[in-house]
């Protein structure tokens, strides 16, 4: 169950482009697991954005002297997350969370690789540490545009048995996108399931990727969001269930981690006409 | 002007003033004027989490068709400038689902539920009732004919004073007479005291207003449309003077008929201007996206706010910025405290109110 709670900053760092902030929130890092997200307000009293910020918990850290605190990262796209990049240490902001659906963890000890666009790494270390203690071996994919929209590189070397880097200028690692290295880290570590989050059109590619060989995917997906708690009905993408129906479900509380086979990538967008209670004809 | 009449541990929460906050729709009787809105609560479940349901006046659900609906393609939402703009669709389960699978939670919860619907022409309406009609758990049924994203605006029945009317008495013919059926109005009318005189003609018990206004926001990036669904409605803060001035000019015209007050509701500061211009509750709506738990700190806000204005009771401000102008306020709040002394028993809400709506 999600709470709502007042949270204190710890502070504020950049990290490369983006930046990281450390929050206390009551409750939350003891409940969160990975892929689980947060819901900020943002602006302040009496502002005029009304609606919540949501972004993966990147970390959290239940010991220590200000109880449970957490990590999340985030890049300033507009004036909500340039208002979090001003934040103070000590200021307070309302959070709403864990809330969505964690990433499913595999029961045997199998071979797991983690495939993140530029910040989607941010869920991917807390995912990584417990694939780790069941004793699954755990391989990165990083992926950007160019070096400084990596993020993570660090945590990633660290915690796996090999870190491969894509960039699309070539800046850092191999010149390509995460999808032309995945095929032969699948097929060359036997890897079972394919972890991902990051922009819709690579979790499109790499969900395509592991189905074609052989592994199974569970991806993130990157949605507007109005509510973040089920609500508002915004964050909608065509989705086939355990019938074979496709629903418009929302990607807030039936996601935002998704089966990769399951998502109907390239309706994304769209309402297909085969969709659950589709006028006839669908919507475009 | 302001004298605080005594807080006290009123309805179990500690620092709750002491005013009797309960408010009447017809017959029905409500403990407290502040519900969820349709469309913002989804089938109450979802906020179950962030506030408890059973204390605030009752959970509207979202607006239900008599078939299940995809709704539209997205981007449904983008935010505005102390709003946001919509286009979900009506995406839902369909009447029997919801019956089946919505309303019994809601009903062992103990939530009084509104149940919204809204339908394609007259006789879907109907239908929709006559599903209804013989569900029990239900303590009103708010009559959505005013949800401006559905693919042919000229089905938007509350731009229209006769289908307007239409539909409602369909609707009220077959819902049993004690469960008050209330319209939810558009404002995008030139009159909309005309069409609230039509639905109340046709039988309406209420009226909720106001529902979202169309509108369009532009993608400077994409060079297109924001929205899949090209319009949408716009709802929060931005369209709150719009919606105090539709419940003032309908309270005005016709101050007998309950008003339900919506749009951009986000403190008890805000839900007062509504009852001051004649609402007798309010529903809160795209600020629960901002704050889930709002409506319950609404109604403590609202009766904090009320106490210190001299208020004892939640229906002596209903339309009480209509009084005349000669009318001093300190007469009034001189009044509130006298008739405390009259009831005897200080300020205990407990005590049976012998009438309703004042102002």
């Amino acid at each position: 169950m999600p709470v709502q709670v007042r949270g204190e900053v710890l502070g504020v760092r950049r990290a490369g482009q983006y930046h990281v902030l450390t929050l206390t929130a009551p409750g939350i890092p003891e409940l969160a697991r990975p892929g689980h997200f947060v819901g900020i307000s943002v602006g302040g009293e009496g502002t005029g954005m009304i609606l919540r910020r949501s972004f993966s918990i990147h970390k959290v850290a239940d010991r220590g002297p200000y109880g449970g605190t957490l990590d999340i990262a985030f890049a300033v796209h507009g004036k909500g997350t340039a208002w979090m990049a001003g934040l103070d240490r000590h200021d307070s902001v309302d959070i709403v969370g864990p809330l969505g659906r964690p990433f499913a963890l595999p029961r045997e000890p199998v071979s797991c690789v983690l495939v993140a666009g530029g910040y989607g790494s941010a869920p991917m270390f807390m995912l990584a540490e417990q694939l780790r203690e069941r004793g699954c071996r755990v391989d990165f994919v990083l992926g950007a545009s160019t070096e400084d929209k990596l993020f993570g590189v660090l945590d990633a070397k660290r915690m796996a048995s090999t870190l491969t880097v894509t960039t699309e200028d070539g800046s850092l690692g191999e010149k390509g996108r995460v999808t032309d290295v995945l095929p032969e880290i699948i097929e060359r570590l036997g890897s079972s399931v394919v972890y991902a989050c990051g922009p819709m059109s690579m979790l499109a590619a790499v969900a395509d990727t592991a189905a074609a060989h052989g592994a199974y995917s569970q991806c993130a997906v990157e949605e507007a969001m109005a509510c973040g708690i089920g609500v508002c009905m915004t964050c909608v993408l065509p989705v086939i269930g355990d019938d074979g129906v496709t629903r418009m479900l929302r990607s807030c509380i039936d996601g935002p981690v998704f089966r990769g086979d399951r998502v109907r990538w390239a309706d994304v967008g769209t309402v297909p006409a085969d969709t659950w209670g589709a006028p006839a004809g669908g919507h475009r | 002007m302001t004298a605080v009449i005594g807080y006290g541990p009123v309805g179990g929460e500690p620092g709750e003033p002491r005013i009797d906050m309960k408010t009447w729709i017809g017959d029905w009787v409500l403990p407290s004027p502040v519900m969820t809105a349709s469309g913002c609560s989804a089938s109450g479940k979802e906020l179950d989490p962030f506030l408890d349901l059973t204390r605030i006046g009752a959970v509207v659900t979202k607006s239900v068709m008599l078939a299940p609906r995809s709704g539209r393609a997205t981007p449904r939402m983008a935010e505005t400038p102390s709003g946001m703009l919509n286009s979900i669709g009506l995406q839902g389960p369909g009447i029997e689902a919801f019956v089946e699978k919505d309303l019994p939670w809601l009903r062992e919860r103990g939530v009084r539920a509104v149940v919204s619907i809204a339908g394609g022409s007259v006789e879907e309406y109907g239908k929709l009732a006559q599903v209804l009609r013989y569900c029990e758990e239900i303590s009103a049924v708010e009559v959505n004919i005013s949800c401006p994203n559905v693919a042919d605006r000229g089905q938007v029945f509350a731009c229209d004073a006769k289908l307007a009317a239409d539909v409602v008495s369909n609707v009220r013919r077959i819902i049993p007479s004690e469960i008050p059926v209330i319209a939810k109005l558009s404002p995008d009318v030139t009159d909309i005291v005309g069409i609230a005189y039509s639905v109340v003609k046709a039988g309406a018990t209420g009226l909720s207003l106001i529902n979202t206004t169309l509108g369009m926001v532009v993608d400077t990036e994409t060079l297109r449309p924001a929205l899949a669904g090209v319009t949408g409605g716009l709802s929060g803060p931005a369209i709150r003077p719009i919606a105090v001035r539709c419940v003032w000019q309908v309270h005005e015209a016709m101050p007998d008929i309950p008003i339900i007050g919506i749009g951009g509701i986000g403190s008890g500061l805000d839900a007062l201007q509504f009852i001051l211009a004649g609402a007798s509750a309010v529903q809160v709506g795209t600020m629960t996206f901002n704050d889930p738990s709002s409506p319950q700190r609404v109604h403590t806000e609202l009766a904090r706010a009320l106490a210190e204005r001299g208020f004892g009771r939640f229906t002596d401000a209903i339309g009480y910025a209509h009084r005349p102008h000669d009318e001093p306020l300190s007469e009034f709040v001189a009044d509130a405290w006298a008739e405390d002394d009259r009831a005897g028993e200080g300020s205990d809400p407990a005590r049976p109110l012998s009438s309703g709506a004042a102002g």
